[in-house]
């Protein structure tokens, strides 16, 4: 446990030691920032612009963050060599690969929490009020946070057997997928023998995050229900967990050369 | 107890599109380093020797065979906590600073958080790197890199030190340095396993060297040993040109210096030689039987057969078959 809490700790502080970094918050920043002045030209519509837009931000940047990390978690550390050293410590692989998720997932929540702030700002600018309903804002950007969980894993998935460019297409691709995985399902049970049954099995096994996406139902005031919630979080889990025990499975049995 | 043993050591690839074809890259290595001992691990470039690290790491994973460190299997992790490893042409985490660096490894190594500090400070300054301990890596030059890769391979004070190449790429003073530390190393009484291709590094530092070559053992041997056998050559060193046809009639190799003459040649024409000197009315400066040097050694144990197990202290190891065999993964 200690090993895993050093290695986040360090994948930590590589992130937050990163310019581009930075450079992302910044502009997803800008972008609440624009939201709001969006929201003003609206007329009518101001508030459901600014929730649409700054939560979109938040989200879409987290997502290349996650990805843009995500896929150097391990292939950066076995191309620089820098996971010799580590290995050679008493640190397991899959004490490695687990403490690199949980690092990066920290990056994510603390920049998130960041951004979140800077659009209830935004937002509190804007309507000059809180009202019951911006409680669900909290809810789907917890979601989006599971989107991010779900990223980060399938991005150390593909690191630890491609390299930094051919993990960043998959993951890339999978998002994609991801987030329109509901047209995916619509079609699999619309076609009929064997594409059915690829579309079934691909339907399963890319990320569901369009279930996680309730950016738009929460910009229109529409309540979730709350085993939502738990549904979601359960699912995100697990598939989380599914992909880093495949990274840890890849990685047990690799040699690095 | 030996502190590192390998019995029948292998390890080979898989490799080409279909990966049918297999590339050998160490066949069987059996073979003892003592505690206490500076051992020096020979060969070309390509020859096995980082691989063999790789494997003794357990960075990948042996076709056959098996290793111990310090009479523990090396996929123990308890091997882990009483070993240092340096890789070749190092990199680190070059957002660190030298102090981070050493932190990092010694909170992985389990270095107790009251020793830390003190242990880190102390490495700093054996390294030399007191000064730059707050700058960040990636402005470090290759020799202050080497000398921190070097002080996170010993932070958690091990007891056996693996060092890959690492006077490679450093200039004439950060080879000394380095070459300062490994003798440090040896007075604590570590056991330092280093491969190079530095042919005097090794002669200047090691108890006994190893030599690979085409992932094959070629020949282990004492130092000191080398440095007292005789190779039946002897150097003549005289003045005056005169003699030299005569001498070079003798099959010696002759290298003049204006009118000082030096001549190497078997030791049964000796007598013949100052034969000939005299009769020429030289000046003889000096007489010296010729020794075997690591060089001469190390050359001739490439064109040699490979060994198995001869002249090394082999030990059948204890214990039931290593489970990190390609079988087993």
């Amino acid at each position: 446990m200690k090993q895993i809490a050093v290695v986040a700790t360090n994948t930590f502080r590589e992130a937050v030691r990163d310019r581009v970094l930075y450079n992302l918050i910044v502009f997803a920043l800008l972008l609440v920032g624009a939201s709001l002045l969006v929201g003003v030209v609206s007329i009518g519509i101001e508030r459901l612009v600014l929730i649409n837009l700054g939560l979109t931000a938040i989200w879409l940047f987290g997502i290349v963050i996650a990805i843009f990390i995500g896929i150097g978690l391990v292939s950066k550390e076995i191309e620089k060599r820098t996971l010799y050293t580590v290995l050679s410590r008493p640190v397991r692989r899959w004490q490695f690969v687990f403490g690199k998720y949980c690092g990066l997932l920290g990056t994510l929540a603390v920049n998130t929490s960041c951004m979140a702030v800077g659009f209830f700002v935004a937002l509190f600018c804007l309507t000059r009020h809180f009202q019951r309903a911006d409680a669900w804002l909290l809810v789907a950007i917890y979601f989006v946070v599971l989107q991010f969980a779900i990223v980060t894993a399938l991005a150390l998935l593909f690191s630890s057997f491609s390299t930094s460019l051919e993990s960043a297409v998959y993951a890339f691709l999978l998002f994609v997928i991801g987030t329109f995985s509901e047209d995916l399902r619509s079609f699999a049970q619309a076609a009929h023998g064997a594409v059915r049954v690829v579309a079934t099995m691909a339907a399963y096994l890319v990320p569901n995050l369009a279930a996680l996406n309730v950016i738009l139902p929460v910009a229109h005031g529409q309540p979730l229900p709350g085993s939502l919630v738990l549904y979601n979080t359960l699912y995100a889990g697990l598939y989380s967990a599914a992909a880093i025990a495949g990274a840890v499975l890849i990685l047990e049995r690799r040699d690095l050369k | 107890m030996s502190a590192i043993e390998t019995s029948a050591l292998t390890k080979s690839y898989r490799t080409g599109f279909w990966r049918m074809a297999e590339k050998c890259a160490l066949q069987p290595l059996t073979l003892a380093v003592e505690e206490g001992e500076v051992f020096g691990y020979l060969g070309p470039n390509g020859a096995g020797k980082s691989t063999t690290l790789k494997l003794l790491m357990g960075l990948i994973f042996p076709s056959g065979g098996r290793a111990k460190i310090l009479g523990m299997e090396i996929d123990d992790p308890r091997v882990k906590a009483q070993i240092g490893f340096l890789p070749e042409q190092p990199y680190f985490y070059d957002y660190l600073t030298a102090r981070e660096l050493l932190e990092y490894y010694a909170r992985l190594s389990s270095v107790p958080a009251r020793e830390r500090r003190r242990r880190i400070e102390a490495v700093l300054s054996r390294v030399g790197l007191a000064e730059a301990a707050g700058v960040q890596l990636r402005k470090y030059s290759k020799g202050m890199l080497q000398r921190a890769g070097i002080a996170q391979a010993i932070v958690h004070e091990p007891r056996v030190v693996f060092l890959d190449e690492p006077m490679s790429g450093l200039d004439p003073i950060g080879r000394r340095e380095v070459r300062d530390l490994i003798q440090q190393l040896k007075e604590e009484g570590k056991t330092v396993f280093f491969s190079t291709h530095i042919l005097a590094d090794a002669e200047a530092l090691c108890d006994r060297v190893a030599v690979l070559h085409r992932g094959q053992l070629r020949g282990v041997e004492v130092v000191a040993d080398l440095s007292r056998r005789m190779s039946g050559k002897v150097e003549l060193v005289w003045q005056g040109s005169a003699a030299v046809p005569a001498i070079q009639a003798l099959g010696a190799e002759i290298h003049a210096t204006g009118e000082t003459i030096r001549a190497v040649l078997a030791e049964r024409q000796l007598d013949a030689a100052l034969d000939a000197l005299r009769g020429q009315g030289a000046r003889l400066t000096s007489l010296t039987p010729v020794r075997v040097t690591l060089e001469e050694y190390f050359l001739e144990r490439l064109e040699s057969p490979p060994v198995r197990g001869a002249g090394l202290e082999v030990q059948e190891l204890a214990g039931p078959p290593s489970s990190r065999g390609e079988g087993a993964r």
